[in-house]
């Protein structure tokens, strides 16, 4: 026992000595479950801060993070707890980058991020539920709430003249959260909603669902859910004659549409998140140069969390949990020169100097409170089968 | 006036024409369940599975089909690509009844053991199919997809209502009641047909009377190839193709089966009508159709419908229980043929 003590002590040393120009980042993804598709681009992006970062050499005098990846399974709580355990306790991680799905982000933030006292932030937890969980300034994310997606499809909805719509969702939180999101928010606007119908994925047919929508009424029908089951229903609603207009959520998102829908696509209204401008074309120049699959989901996102961690570290002064819970929001919000992809290397300049960065990143980062990217929302439709952008929100 | 006619405009658009539709795939599944059960005597539930198979070579066909500019004018090419499906199909059936079940009716195997071996060979070909096909969705129909749409509908009529009328739709009634109406020919008719229901009926009788069974096998196989292909080649060009939704339609398929009384194919084809009205009546909203019926001012604020949309299986098997409690034998007196 005291061997093995004397061993644990010796290699908590020897760490500690190699922590002086060595730091660890966590990087808390899916790997497995329902994301692993889109989880590696996502630990690319991250990396690809890092190693920005590291090759620039101005981070605490030379010293180099190196991202530990971990698991979080997307959707197995106890996995992702372990793996956040395992992580900062043997791996000595100051903070994490993750998790990636919402549940598996909050019961790693609950359980273990909280009571350990490191930052977290999330490049794709969207659920409206951290919106209003207390927690304590560590959790911060770089993809919008689904609440505020909710309140821009209401506006978009209500603007069009249209105040009756029937809404269905995919049966899981995201579906349901953002569905509970719109019609809060429609509602408030004076819209009614005649009837909200989960639906699941993979169906072969969805003319129960249709018709049950159909019978419901509504001046138009409002898709929340995923590419796979949401196009079925806009075609079988829109060749049984039940619906003339159609709303789309994020999910239901894809270019190809009217290959697949036909001339419903011309029906369909939808909204995304996307950076716009400089932001978005420096993060292509970056993300292309560096090879890596810039354009898939959540990939911006999670470059933008990796490096807030970093420059929040140096705005701090140490690199330390607390100095980078404490300086996120201010390294990512104005006062300050703007800070895009790319330009890691002049933004830990000017905080070396004492100075201040707006961080602007792949995403056009703007957090609000309580650390949660305010997100810019594509507004986009179908003219002869090509998609094209109606505005920004 | 116009308000029975709107009434049942919105009841066909929704419920009647797909149901139709609906029911004629499901009693050409369960046709071939019940042919197996009569002759072969066991539960095959590789079914659905088989039936992703063939199409799925129908869906390659078509692909190579369309690749070579051949079309079939309104018609979907699937209709061409079908006969390539059905051969390759009974091949694959007769391959796995060689080598599978061949031996078990040799040891003269309890029904259950025929099971398994057919659970096995559904996950098998569940495997191959996906190998072949990938798990995700297939749309291969193409030619005239509607008789009447929507649209066009309100114009011509000026009702408030629409009613759509897919080519798909009434290829599949059409398809299968010429499918229905040659089995009954054969088996009713040709000697083959005879001899099959003979060894049915009583197999040590049929074997004393010089009927070979090995041919009968091979001609239910077949019988069976044809029928199932062009079931899941209607329900993939008139709803969609995926490996795993051909999957899950094995329940209907039982339970039209069982609903007729297995073994009885004028029980399976009146089942797979009973299963699929109830399926889409059950979890349908009536409260436009009711509306249109009430007189003014008392309409319905509900939605009246029985279960919502995700029930639909539930149905299936509530039927299943109902059938079996009140009449195990199902509608039809089952096992014969």
């Amino acid at each position: 026992m005291k061997k093995l003590l004397l061993a644990t002590a010796v290699s908590a040393l020897a760490s500690g000595g190699a922590l002086a120009d060595e730091v660890r980042f966590g990087v808390l993804l899916g790997f497995t479950g329902p994301l692993e598709s889109i989880t590696p681009h996502m630990a690319d992006g991250a990396e690809l801060a890092f190693r920005e970062i590291n090759e620039s050499g101005k981070f605490f005098d030379g010293t180099t993070i190196t991202p530990v990846r971990a698991d979080s399974g997307c959707v197995d709580s106890a996995l992702a707890q372990a793996s956040a355990e395992r992580l900062i306790s043997s791996d000595n991680v100051v903070a994490i980058m993750g998790a990636d799905c919402s549940g598996v982000t909050r019961a790693v933030l609950e359980n273990v991020a909280m009571a350990m006292g490191v930052p977290m932030i999330s490049p794709s937890a969207t659920s409206p539920g951290f919106t209003t969980f207390d927690s304590g300034g560590i959790f911060y994310r770089t993809a919008p709430s689904d609440a505020r997606q909710g309140e821009i499809l209401a506006n978009i909805v209500i603007e069009r003249g249209i105040d009756t719509v029937a809404v269905t969702h995919t049966n899981n939180d995201y579906g349901a959260g953002l569905a509970n999101a719109f019609n809060e928010a429609f509602q408030a606007a004076g819209g009614t909603v005649t009837t909200t119908i989960p639906h699941e994925e993979a169906r072969g047919d969805y003319s129960a669902e249709v018709g049950s929508l159909a019978s419901a009424g509504g001046d138009a029908l409002m898709v929340l859910g995923y590419v796979d089951g949401g196009t079925n229903i806009i075609r079988t609603a829109w060749e049984l004659g039940a619906f003339e207009q159609f709303f789309v959520g994020d999910g239901v998102f894809t270019e190809d549409m009217p290959n697949i829908v036909g001339d419903a696509a011309s029906a369909i209204i939808g909204t995304v998140p996307s950076a716009t401008g400089e932001a978005a074309e420096n993060w292509q120049r970056i993300g292309s140069e560096a090879g890596i699959n810039y354009g898939s989901s959540f990939v911006a996102e999670s470059y933008d969390a990796a490096a807030l961690l970093a420059l929040a570290a140096k705005a701090g002064g140490e690199i330390s949990a607390e100095a980078i819970a404490a300086n996120v929001m201010n390294v990512a919000n104005e006062p300050g020169e703007e800070i895009h992809a790319g330009d890691l290397a002049r933004g830990l300049e000017i905080l070396a100097e004492g100075g201040e960065i707006n961080y602007i990143g792949a995403t056009g980062v703007m957090l609000i409170e309580p650390g949660e990217a305010a997100g810019t929302y594509r507004e986009y439709t179908f003219e002869d089968g090509e998609i094209t952008t109606v505005q920004f929100h | 006036m116009m308000e029975p006619i709107n009434a049942f405009v919105v009841l066909s658009n929704f419920v009647l024409i797909p149901a139709l539709a609906y029911g004629s795939q499901i009693a050409l599944g369960a046709l071939g369940i019940t042919l197996i059960f009569g002759i072969l005597r066991f539960a095959h539930f590789a079914h659905g599975d088989i039936m992703a198979f063939g199409t799925g070579i129908v869906i390659l066909t078509t692909w190579g089909l369309q690749a070579q500019g051949i079309g079939f004018g309104p018609l979907p090419t699937a209709l061409l690509a079908l006969p390539v499906g059905i051969a390759v199909t009974i091949l694959y059936l007769l391959a796995v009844d060689r080598t599978v079940y061949r031996f078990y009716r040799r040891v003269k195997a309890k029904p259950m053991i025929f099971v398994m071996a057919a659970l096995g060979v559904m996950f098998v070909t569940n495997g191959i199919t996906r190998l072949i096909m990938g798990p995700g969705e297939r749309r291969f129909d193409d030619g005239e997809r509607f008789i009447i749409t929507v649209r066009d509908f309100r114009e011509w009529t000026g009702l408030a209502e629409g009613l759509a009328l897919r080519s798909s739709q009434v290829l599949t009634i059409v398809v299968a009641l010429l499918a229905m109406v040659l089995l009954f020919w054969f088996l009713n008719r040709t000697r083959a047909g005879k001899s099959m229901r003979a060894y049915s009926d009583n197999e040590d009788l049929a074997l004393l009377s010089g009927i070979n069974p090995e041919r009968v096998v091979v001609i239910t196989w077949a019988i069976t190839g044809t029928l199932v292909v062009l079931a899941g080649t209607l329900y993939g060009l008139d709803k969609s193709y995926r490996p795993f939704t051909y999957f899950q339609l094995l329940l209907p398929f039982f339970a039209a089966a069982i609903v007729g009384g297995l073994g009885n194919p004028m029980g399976a084809i009146v089942g797979g009508y009973v299963v699929a009205f109830a399926e889409m009546g059950i979890t349908y909203a009536w409260r436009r159709v009711v509306s249109y019926l009430m007189p003014e001012g008392m309409e319905p604020t509900g939605l009246m419908q029985i279960l919502p949309v995700d029930y639909k299986f539930a149905v299936t098997f509530g039927i299943l229980v109902i059938v079996l409690i009140f009449r195990p034998t199902g509608i039809f007196r089952g096992r014969t043929l």
